[in-house]
């Protein structure tokens, strides 16, 4: 019985990452309009790498550049959901296990999770 | 070549990668980087983050199909995704000291071997129905569908699989691939798993892994918005379209050509690698 509850929640969870992919698909569309419009018959120089802006690689970055209207953050933000996706995922099964009553398997979601954002602490820190 | 005209070109390039990528099911962010380096002279980091991107979103999209399927072992990807995880963490900050040609070769390597476990892994074997004791305490024996029956499996060698995973996550956090053919490996060959229960839940650890380096990636600057775009969008449409419109057109002659490809570019990278270009 608990197989089947088991496979009802990952239906779900399928599902809302589903919806994830195509939110951000939206929002990487929209963004690419902008910017190819504004920026369409520019040069691209990706021959040596630059680092990107501030604006394009920090969470509030994106989400300010966003506000300014501007295409690329909007791409980025579209990305970040894209990012966020399978960490809500594994967040949401959390949850799951919890409703099961198996506490091993909620311990070792939020391990996984866990390392997950450290990785965007890390990221920062390092 | 403006800016249109090189976001046209690389999402035509992205479909067509997603495109083989899912018909042949040996997956398409492998030739992106190849092709944005060798093909438009893109900055190796910048590839690298737009194909971590590229197979988040395959793996995010796909995963519906394979759930309703009924072979993923959740409970064994969950298990195993603490190795991929802590592994895609330590590959990607090697990735950001590492030298550019170091990461072309090795990418090349990486390449050829994992082209050459899809085309020599076997496929069938009879599943053991009694697990390891650590499997059973862990609870990761399961039951997957054959006929109309739910046919038990045991899961064996645990601590094999999840230091194979550990590998397999470091490469996807160097390399920024899904590193598929390595987590089949390790759960088919290692943990003696029937191979539709490996593949199914290899597909689905791929997404949670390459969101633990991509956090990193993008924090670091590699994630660029004019690459991504096309990438992104190319890949997911070209896989789209192999999976619902042409579902039935998976052919070996089609997987025999793409490996020939992959292969090529690979060696392609290393040489370049070599002599320092990349």
């Amino acid at each position: 019985m608990s197989k089947w509850q088991d496979k009802d929640m990952q239906v779900i969870i399928g599902n809302l990452l589903r919806g994830g992919v195509l939110l951000s698909t939206a929002i990487v569309i929209i963004g690419g309009i902008i910017y190819l419009y504004r920026h369409g018959g520019q040069y691209p120089e990706y021959k040596t790498f630059h680092s990107q802006p501030i604006e394009f690689r920090t969470i509030t970055g994106i989400f300010h550049s966003v506000w300014e209207g501007r295409g690329r953050g909007i791409i980025q933000l579209g990305i970040l959901v894209l990012i966020a996706t399978p960490i809500f995922r594994v967040a949401f099964s959390v949850v799951g296990y919890l409703v099961e009553k198996d506490y091993l398997y909620v311990a070792i979601t939020l391990l996984v999770l866990c390392i997950i954002l450290f990785s965007m602490l890390g990221g920062k820190a390092g | 070549m403006t800016i249109v005209v090189f976001t046209s070109i690389v999402l035509a390039g992205a479909f067509l990668a997603g495109l083989l990528g899912s018909l042949t099911g040996l997956g398409g962010g492998v030739v992106i980087i190849p092709m944005l380096t060798l093909g438009f002279g893109v900055d190796i980091r910048y590839a690298i983050g737009s194909a971590l991107v590229a197979v988040i979103a395959t793996s995010s999209g796909s995963a519906v199909a394979y759930v309703k399927e009924g072979f993923s072992n959740i409970r064994l990807g969950m298990f195993l995704e603490i190795a991929t995880t802590s592994g895609a963490i330590l590959g990607a900050f090697l990735a950001i000291y590492a030298p550019t040609h170091l990461i072309a070769i090795i990418f090349g390597i990486i390449l050829i071997g994992t082209s050459a476990i899809n085309t020599l892994t076997k496929k069938s074997q009879t599943p053991d129905v009694n697990g390891s004791v650590l499997a059973t305490k862990l609870k990761l024996n399961s039951t997957y569908p054959e006929g109309n029956a739910l046919k038990p499996y045991g899961v064996h060698r645990v601590w094999g699989g999840f230091s194979m995973m550990a590998v397999a996550g470091i490469l996807s956090g160097l390399l920024g691939i899904g590193s598929g053919a390595l987590k089949v490996l390790a759960l088919d060959n290692i943990m003696r798993i029937p191979f539709k229960v490996s593949t199914t839940t290899s597909n689905f650890m791929i997404g949670v892994t390459a969101a633990a380096s991509a956090g990193i990636y993008l924090y670091r600057g590699y994630i660029d918005p004019g690459i991504s775009m096309p990438v992104v969008l190319g890949v997911l449409g070209g896989a789209y379209v192999g999976s619902h419109v042409l579902a039935g057109a998976k052919s070996n002659w089609l997987r025999a050509v793409f490996t020939v490809v992959v292969v090529s570019l690979a060696l392609e990278m290393i040489y370049n690698g070599v002599k320092g270009n990349i």
